[in-house]
């Protein structure tokens, strides 16, 4: 690994990229990094963007797997409304989805009577769980279709198998056909993982304070135009950096077998 | 919910002025233009990045593979932000350079030019799979009765891999027309901006943003539709593997 990377021309292009790093921090504004208001503020961005990547992940996953269950063996009652919800979350754009809610349906709530008065007003009002609904939606969507690939691709012998050792079906669900799948889905999630931290911004347009919505508002307040941008980049790449490798280190841990 | 989509606000859908729908139309338009340019750019430097990563020098290799994964780790988001306000500086700076005057960019172009880009990294992904999966002897035969590397990419490489490139090349496709709603944030009039205007004029958010995604998914189901029919065709002359 270490030796890939120190031929010559590779060396001279890290150094030709040190070199415009450098020049972007000397010559660029980067004062704005020591306000404490900002630092503050970019702690708590960056702690909304990675708790909204982990729970939507989560959220979705749970939704994803009945989806993909129903679309791969359901009845048709069950196959065509999952198809159809999968069908309508990947052929808009999440942006559009966000709006519908946080403004769409969001508006619609004042004109149920009571509703103001009631416990659940300060959820129904507040962005954060639109959001958490908005990409626990899309990444259901998105999953869902991977995970129905992922059951029909178990082999069928596993599963007779199971039905003639007299395994309940319930049993065999959790110890033979989800595990299988999951382990088959394993590197592409990695992926969508990478693809829902890219989507994670869009929710600054509904006005939740995520890493992005911070460095918008240091570029209105500081009309600096590029720098809060390179630093969201290299967040961003960042985290991407530690998505693929907390997956290269999961997807070793289980035993594989290659032909 | 039903009464909020009753007949006032349904008036505003129509198409001449009381009603935003001509808007609403304009916006579909523009997005639609928008994702068939930087699909076809795209596509240019798709083909002509996927060419360079499996033949080109090392250095050739090595840069195309860190612009690939640079435009595929950030968010399109912070990208078209970046690229547009960098595309538009330069410009104007080589203007003024030469000693013209400084002009506004259309956002149609910087759009096109913005999209592109980043379905470029995306595309030569896709592109290199399917050259990849291309038979090697089918290259080697043409290669041994002395065809030119143009002529052998045009006849032979290319279409051949076509069958292998369609799938990813129109889920590329479904994701450029989405990517528009992202210039949106630069205050361009597509589809997802212009949405935006008509529902914050008249109030009726619901009814707007329902409609919009109406179109968007009108859009995506007709695109799956055509793309299907190429794939047919660029299978022709395949031996179907069914059965």
């Amino acid at each position: 690994m270490l030796k890939e990377l120190l031929i010559p021309r590779r060396i001279a292009m890290m150094a030709i990229a040190a070199i415009l790093l450098g020049l972007c921090f000397v010559y660029g504004r980067w004062d704005w990094l020591l306000v404490p208001k900002y630092q503050k503020l970019m702690l708590t961005g960056f702690w909304n963007t990675l708790s909204l990547l982990v729970i939507t992940m989560v959220l979705g996953m749970a939704l994803a797997i009945p989806l993909g269950l129903a679309q791969a063996v359901g009845p048709w009652y069950l196959a065509r409304p999952a198809q159809a919800f999968c069908g309508l979350v990947r052929g808009t754009p999440l942006l559009l989805q966000l709006f519908l809610l946080y403004y769409g349906i969001g508006s619609l709530f004042p004109s149920i009577p009571g509703i103001r008065e009631s416990i659940f007003w300060p959820i129904l009002r507040d962005a954060w769980y639109f959001a958490v609904l908005g990409l626990s939606l899309s990444v259901a969507g998105y999953e869902g279709e991977v995970m129905r690939g992922a059951f029909k691709g178990v082999p069928h012998g596993q599963l007779e198998a199971a039905k003639a050792m007299g395994m309940p079906r319930l049993t065999l669900f959790r110890r033979i056909w989800l595990p299988q799948a999951l382990h088959r889905v394993l590197p592409t999630l990695g992926g969508e993982t990478v693809l829902q931290l890219k989507a994670t911004p869009l929710v600054a347009m509904i006005t939740v304070t995520d890493i992005y919505a911070v460095s918008s508002r240091v570029r209105a307040e500081t009309l600096i135009v590029y720098e809060p941008l390179l630093m969201l980049a290299l967040v961003y790449l960042a985290i991407t950096g530690m998505i693929v490798a907390l997956f290269t280190w999961f997807e070793r841990r289980l035993p594989s077998r290659t032909a | 919910m039903l009464g909020v989509l009753d007949a006032s606000t349904l008036d505003l859908l129509a198409y001449s002025p009381p009603g935003w729908g001509a808007t609403l139309l304009r916006g579909l338009w523009n997005s639609v233009l928008i994702a068939t340019g930087a699909y076809a750019l795209g596509l240019l430097i798709g083909t002509a990045g996927a060419y360079g990563k499996l033949y080109g020098s090392p250095l050739v290799k090595d840069l195309l593979s860190v612009y690939t994964t640079v435009v595929r780790a950030v968010p399109e988001l912070v990208l078209i932000l970046i690229l547009y306000f960098a595309v538009t500086d330069a410009v104007n700076q080589i203007i003024l350079a030469f000693g013209g005057n400084r002009i506004e960019i259309s956002g149609v172009v910087a759009g096109i030019a913005v999209l592109g880009v980043v379905q470029g990294a995306y595309a030569t992904e896709v592109l290199r799979g399917a050259i990849l999966a291309v038979p090697t002897g089918q290259i080697e035969a043409a290669k041994a009765m002395g065809m030119p590397a143009g002529l052998l990419a045009r006849r032979i490489t290319l279409p051949l891999m076509l069958s292998f490139a369609i799938p990813g090349l129109a889920n590329l496709w479904l994701v450029a027309t989405k990517d528009t709603a992202l210039l949106a944030v630069v205050g361009f009039a597509e589809l997802t901006q212009a949405t935006r205007q008509a529902a914050s004029t008249t109030k009726a958010f619901f009814t707007f943003y329902a409609a919009a995604g109406v179109l968007y998914l009108v859009l995506s189901i007709a695109s799956t539709m055509m793309f299907a029919r190429i794939e047919i065709w660029a299978r022709r002359g395949q031996r179907r593997t069914e059965g």
